[in-house]
């Protein structure tokens, strides 16, 4: 029995029909050219309305994804004048903010290398996109496979707008991590004699993503976290950073945590501060649903900037081309590229494959966009929305007949909750926001412009310039996490940080006032509003 | 009551909300803000578990709350937190998976096998099924069966025996990953040479192209087959 709605049957007869054709059929590559072409006409990021300019700050004058320009131009959350900053609640070496992949590698490598170390998180630890990540971690471990050619998928992926350096290490330290994690005891697939299993993603020439089945960024997560508790590292819990402490000299001195709970600020001095807070998924870029978790309001980027650091490609947003359309209560949710890795494709509602399924996501999804938006062959729900087939049991024609269940359990698990059957039909999709290609400036020891101040992973900017590839994210958040702890701990070796002020927030409230802007809105936003107006108007306050 | 709303009870006071809602955007919609009992929203975190009882029927239900789509007259409650006994451990230390097993978690022979955790995982896991395999030494058995894991408590809440079943697994899974899989060679190989800078010069060469022989390469590259 079909898991879908009579009106979609007709489409759903046409894919059956196609597929022996499909199976032989072979879509080559764009050329940089047309990519860049295809981007302009489709991709979000173009649109006059996703992107506006800052008007106060280091970046001032640039164009920025128009939802955060909204909470860059907003006040602090607290009132410099009325925070007494000699009532000292912690005084560590190291402050990370972030509970997710980044934020823990950090953590872990600063304490490794001696640190005495704080970790403060907003929501549980783990909280994070990292749990959710579904395909796996790139890195160049094959013998047909070298970093070099890594570098080069990575950068033309990024559009050639990445900073090189930070590419260079990026490959280079990539199977180290790989390494690292299976050391620390992660459940990486594999061959028979222990081999590890690599798939295709999107952008790569070679099969070099690893994966714990589908839920690749859970199994990193439980097990560096678990790492995290056995070396005692003291964890606080919704607890998110909400403004960051500088000494008279510009140097980071820590950072002011609002316990959400008690709604108390704490504050935490601190000779250094490694943000890995994650991106802006939940500020709906462009208006797209999300993939991301609940926190992911872009926290980290605000208090970093209202500090003084630069941020780098901040108007590039990834749309991951498959979102789930259908089921409606699935709608914006990931389905891993993987299942593209493994030969499923793409097709319109003429059972037609419209692109190459493992061009990169901003192509892919620029694709599917023209393919529904111009073209008007998507496939229509009940619900007045409009998707693309992912067409999944070729995943089993092309493998095996156990090939979807063994890999690919969660999302036949999911699925099969709603009747839909992943094996026998296709998954219906459309683009979704998945991930922040910019953030914070960094070089390749995690540093930011401001010193002292140290970022990993999401919130990080420079590495995946404008568009990432699929892998290349789970690699980033260890590769810089790890970085970013080691090279900490030399700084503040060295660095005589001064006693902590709130300066800097005072001078950016006077840079509004001067830009005439005038605003009752404050920031970081925390956690996102999806409170009802009609509720709203009822609290009448 | 108005069309296209259906009752649900949420810690037994009553609401009527959009049908097709799952539980997590029914309480949004309610007017509760979520702080605590709401993570990923995606099904990978564990955070929004939750219990419920339909009117009428005595059999208790699990969901999380993102992922379940609300029914009529489901009386819900969050259970957003649920203490756990975790064993803090080396694992480069350690070379016995059993006796570490049983000096950490000695609670695990109290398991008797009545089987409630397997009532209750939203995942659809048999923790009683991983703890046995835990039990008789079929390490890699337990790992196979625990691994999609969501580490949301609910197994923790109902056992019997007081286990915490899921920290259990992790450990099992964690020292069996680490000691007991033959190593891949490949990786070792690569990392040695990584080590010893044999690719330091290639990463070097292709960092320094120029903007346009770095394109040109671009397009020239060759692919692995799908």
């Amino acid at each position: 029995m079909s898991g879908y709605p009579q009106s979609m049957q007709e489409s759903l007869k046409k894919l059956e029909q196609t597929r022996s054709f499909r199976l032989t059929q072979d879509i080559p590559r764009m050329n940089f050219e047309t990519r860049e072409k295809l981007l302009k006409a489709c991709h979000p990021d173009f649109r006059p309305d996703s992107i506006e300019e800052v008007r106060v700050g280091p970046n001032k004058g640039q164009k920025l994804s128009i939802k955060l320009v909204d909470l860059l131009e907003a006040k602090s959350r607290i009132d410099p004048a009325r925070v007494d900053l000699s009532r000292i609640d912690y005084d560590v070496d190291v402050l990370v903010v972030g509970g997710g992949g980044g934020g823990v590698s950090a953590a872990l490598t600063a304490q490794e290398n001696g640190a005495k170390v704080l970790l403060a998180t907003k929501l549980r630890m783990g909280d994070s996109n990292t749990i959710m990540a579904e395909g796996g971690i790139a890195a160049a471990t094959q013998g047909n496979d070298s970093p070099d050619r890594h570098y080069l998928d990575t950068i033309g992926g990024g559009r050639f707008q990445n900073k090189r350096d930070l590419v260079s290490v990026l490959v280079h330290d990539a199977p180290l991590i790989v390494e690292w994690l299976k050391d620390l005891g992660c459940m990486f697939d594999t061959h028979k004699n222990g081999d590890l299993v690599v798939s295709f993603a999107g952008g790569h020439t070679r099969r070099r993503v690893h994966s714990c089945k589908d839920l690749s960024g859970l199994e990193f997560m439980r097990v560096v976290r678990d790492e995290l508790y056995n070396r005692q590292i003291p964890v606080l819990e919704f607890s998110p950073a909400v403004e960051l402490l500088l000494d008279d000299q510009g140097k980071c001195a820590g950072a002011i945590l609002f316990n959400m709970e008690t709604e108390e600020h704490i504050i935490v001095k601190a000779k250094a501060v490694i943000l890995a807070t994650g991106g802006i998924g939940r500020l709906h870029p462009s208006d797209f649903p999300t993939t991301n978790h609940y926190g992911a309001t872009a926290d980290g980027l605000i208090i970093a900037y209202r500090a003084g650091a630069h941020l780098l490609h901040m108007d590039a947003i990834q749309f991951h081309p498959t979102g789930a359309m259908w089921p409606e209560q699935m709608l914006g949710q990931l389905i891993t590229e993987a299942c593209r890795g493994n030969g499923a494709q793409l097709v319109n509602k003429n059972g037609e494959r419209f692109i190459n399924e493992l061009e990169t996501r901003d192509t892919v999804s620029s694709g599917i966009l023209r393919e529904v938006r111009d073209r008007g062959n998507g496939i229509k729900t009940p619900t007045g929305g409009e998707g693309i087939w992912l067409d999944t049991p070729l995943i089993n024609i092309r493998g095996d007949a156990g090939k979807l269940d063994r890999m690919f359990a969660g999302i036949v698990h999911r699925f099969g909750e709603y009747g839909i059957d992943v094996r026998k039909e296709p998954i219906l999709i459309f683009p979704t926001q998945h991930y922040q290609n910019g953030g914070v400036e960094i070089d390749p020891e995690g540093r930011t412009s401001v010193p002292g101040l140290f970022a990993a992973g999401e919130c990080s900017g420079g590495v995946q310039g404008r568009n990432r590839l699929g892998g290349n994210s789970l690699l980033d958040i260890f590769v810089f996490g790890r970085r970013s702890g080691k090279s900490v701990v030399e700084y503040i070796n060295k660095a005589k940080v001064g006693k902590p002020t709130l300066q800097h927030v005072v001078d950016y409230h006077k840079q509004l006032d001067a830009a005439g802007i005038k605003t009752n809105k404050t920031s970081p936003l925390l956690l996102p509003d999806y409170i009802r107006d009609e509720v709203k108007e009822r609290r009448y306050n | 009551m108005a069309e296209g709303l259906i009752p649900i009870y949420v810690m037994g006071k009553r609401y009527e909300v959009p049908e097709g809602f799952t539980i997590m955007k029914a309480m949004e919609w309610i007017g509760y803000k979520y702080t605590r009992g709401c993570g990923c929203r995606g099904g990978f975190c564990g955070a929004c578990s939750t219990v419920y009882r339909l009117q009428g029927e005595y059999k208790l239900n699990v969901a999380l709350a993102c992922q379940t789509t609300i029914t009529p007259n489901m009386y819900l409650t969050q259970i957003p937190f649920y203490p756990a006994q975790k064993a803090l451990y080396d694992l480069d230390k350690m070379d016995n998976l059993a006796k570490a097993l049983l000096e950490m978690y000695p609670e695990i022979s109290k398991c008797v096998g009545c089987g409630a955790c397997a009532k209750v995982c939203p995942q659809k896991l048999r923790p009683i099924d991983y703890i046995a395999a835990a039990l008789r030494g079929e390490w890699e058995k337990a790992a196979e069966l625990s691994f999609d894991c969501i580490m949301c408590g609910l197994c923790a809440s109902r056992c019997t025996g007081e286990l915490t079943p899921y920290n259990i697994a992790l450990f099992v899974r964690r020292f069996f990953c680490k000691h007991g899989r033959p190593k891949p060679e490949h990786l070792i190989k690569r990392n040695t040479d990584i080590r010893a800078g044999k690719f330091d010069q290639a990463i070097k060469a292709v960092a320094a192209l120029s903007d346009a022989d770095l394109r040109k390469k671009y397009d020239a590259r060759d692919f692995e087959k799908l």
